[in-house]
């Protein structure tokens, strides 16, 4: 996929498609937008006018509670208008095109685009295809891409444990399926991570894992050992077509987070998950819930770091060619 | 840069007695002080101790309100605001370093009622200078000067404060 399409001509950041070609100046800068964010949850308006004017279009074509409810949080808190699109009442489902759906809106006079898609690759194309002076961030495609997500995700480690270059990092479950897991090994690489580990069954690993800059390890109990910070995935069944597992029940013995697990792991280790949780399946309800567990925060670092993405696509962010990947 | 040095500690006297003096035509009750991010603040700091206000010291970061944000984008590095009390139904004093073109202050302004509703706003600035370009006034000034269009000036700090005027 074209990488330079998310910056424009002077090198700003135009679109968020992908953490794919950015460089690690970008994403600390991100965090550093969204730690700045952090004071207006303190106002009594809990809103800052940098967006004001805009119309900001949540363009969900697959189910989210939390990234559609954080994206559009995120962009009021900016003062942006947002027009939430119902794609299950929308003219799409009466047989209209992606492009001509896309086209309706932006005469709409709208400035940019969230995009959720089942197909991996949807954000960019809608990217390569929008008006000069719209832009998309990508909130999910397929297996491919999800780095609002893997951002939010930096950011929390980076307040829980500050510097990456002394971190091991496991990303337990579903790799297969999972853009997170994707978009996160590509974030924790880029800013360093002393080591990052992916634990999960032979069926839910894609074949080129060890290509990803990854210790592979099939054994939960080993991946997890002296750990600084466990993410665990859920199991995306609804993007599973053929047997991967011998049953739900077997995946929990084998790859479920027990206080039990949580112990071969340092003891200050945090266990984090993108959502929603399966809890029994993939992780133990103690587990969740316990003093470890950093699960609500990333919910809450999810509004400041879309705050971060949304303004510095909407507004560049002052500084030209520091994004992309030398 | 020009070689040209202002007394800051003349400014800071005269920006004393006349907040002294404003705060009891005003009736100003149990004040709080509000300084601007960067130069603001470290002459409310100097004020602040001097004037022996109570409440602790706020300090507003009024990038997130700046109305030129669609040209210049967002600073890749915003200290957060920090203002360690309610403002509802207070009485503030606010301070800048330079009062020029009066954005700032309409930022500030806009930033600290989204924090609540304050009683009363008093505006202090160390020096103002020509180039209003909105209908803001300081109600305290340490100074005054008049500089050309492509004239500059700046206050650096915090140990020792320093005026100086840069020639763009």
């Amino acid at each position: 996929m074209n990488k330079s399409i998310q910056f424009d001509a002077a090198g700003r950041l135009r679109h968020f498609l992908t953490i794919d070609g950015l460089n690690r100046g970008l994403l600390v800068r991100i965090m550093d937008v969204a730690e700045s964010f952090s004071s207006v949850t303190e106002q009594q308006v809990k809103k800052v006018p940098l967006l004001r004017g805009k119309t900001i279009v949540n363009l969900f074509f697959e189910n989210s509670t939390r990234t559609r409810n954080t994206f559009e949080l995120a962009a009021k808190r900016l003062s942006a208008d947002v027009l939430n699109v119902n794609i299950a009442t929308s003219a799409t489902s009466k047989g209209e095109s992606l492009l001509d759906t896309i086209r309706n809106i932006e005469a709409m006079h709208v400035d940019m685009f969230v995009v959720r898609h089942e197909a991996s690759g949807a954000a960019h194309f809608i990217a390569r295809h929008v008006a000069p002076h719209i832009s998309v961030v990508n909130a999910g495609d397929g297996s491919h891409s999800h780095p609002t997500q893997a951002m939010l995700d930096m950011f929390t480690i980076r307040q829980c444990k500050g510097d990456f270059s002394k971190l091991k990092v496991a990303i337990v479950g579903d790799i297969l399926h999972s853009r997170v897991a994707r978009s996160e090994i590509l974030a924790l690489n880029t800013l360093g991570t002393a080591e990052v580990r992916v634990v999960a069954p032979r069926t839910l690993l894609p074949a080129d894992a060890a290509g990803l800059g990854v210790k592979v390890f099939h054994d939960l109990d080993q991946g997890l050992s002296g750990v600084d910070v466990i993410i665990m995935l859920r199991l995306q069944k609804e993007r599973m077509s053929g047997a991967f597992l011998p049953s739900e029940h077997e995946y929990f013995t084998y790859f479920g987070l027990t206080g039990e697990r949580l112990a071969k792991a340092n003891p200050n280790a945090i266990v984090m998950h993108p959502g929603p949780i399966n809890r029994g399946v993939e992780i133990d309800s103690r587990v969740a819930d316990g003093p470890q567990s950093v699960i609500l925060q990333q919910v809450g670092n999810g509004i400041a770091v879309r705050m971060a993405v949304m303004s510095m696509v909407l507004g560049g962010y002052g500084m030209a060619n520091v994004g992309v990947a030398s | 840069m020009v070689d040209f040095q202002l007394s800051v500690e003349k400014m800071l006297d005269r920006l004393y007695a006349g907040l002294v003096a404003e705060i009891t035509r005003r009736e100003l009750h149990d004040p709080l002080m509000i300084g601007i991010h960067t130069g603001g603040g470290w002459i409310a700091e100097k004020l602040h101790n001097r004037l022996g206000l109570h409440d602790p010291l706020g300090l507003l970061n009024i990038s997130f309100y700046r109305d030129d944000f669609s040209q210049i984008g967002i600073h890749p590095r915003v200290l957060p605001s920090n203002l360690p009390f309610r403002v509802e139904g207070r009485d503030i004093i606010l301070i800048d370093d330079v009062l020029y073109t009066g954005r700032t202050i309409r930022a500030a302004l806009n930033e600290i009622f989204d924090y609540g509703r304050p009683a009363q706003i008093v505006l202090g600035v160390l020096i103002e200078r020509d180039g209003r370009q909105i209908p803001v006034q300081a109600d305290c000034i340490g100074g005054r000067i008049d500089l050309g269009p492509d004239e500059k000036i700046k206050l650096s700090g915090p140990d020792p404060l320093a005026l100086s005027i840069h020639c763009s």
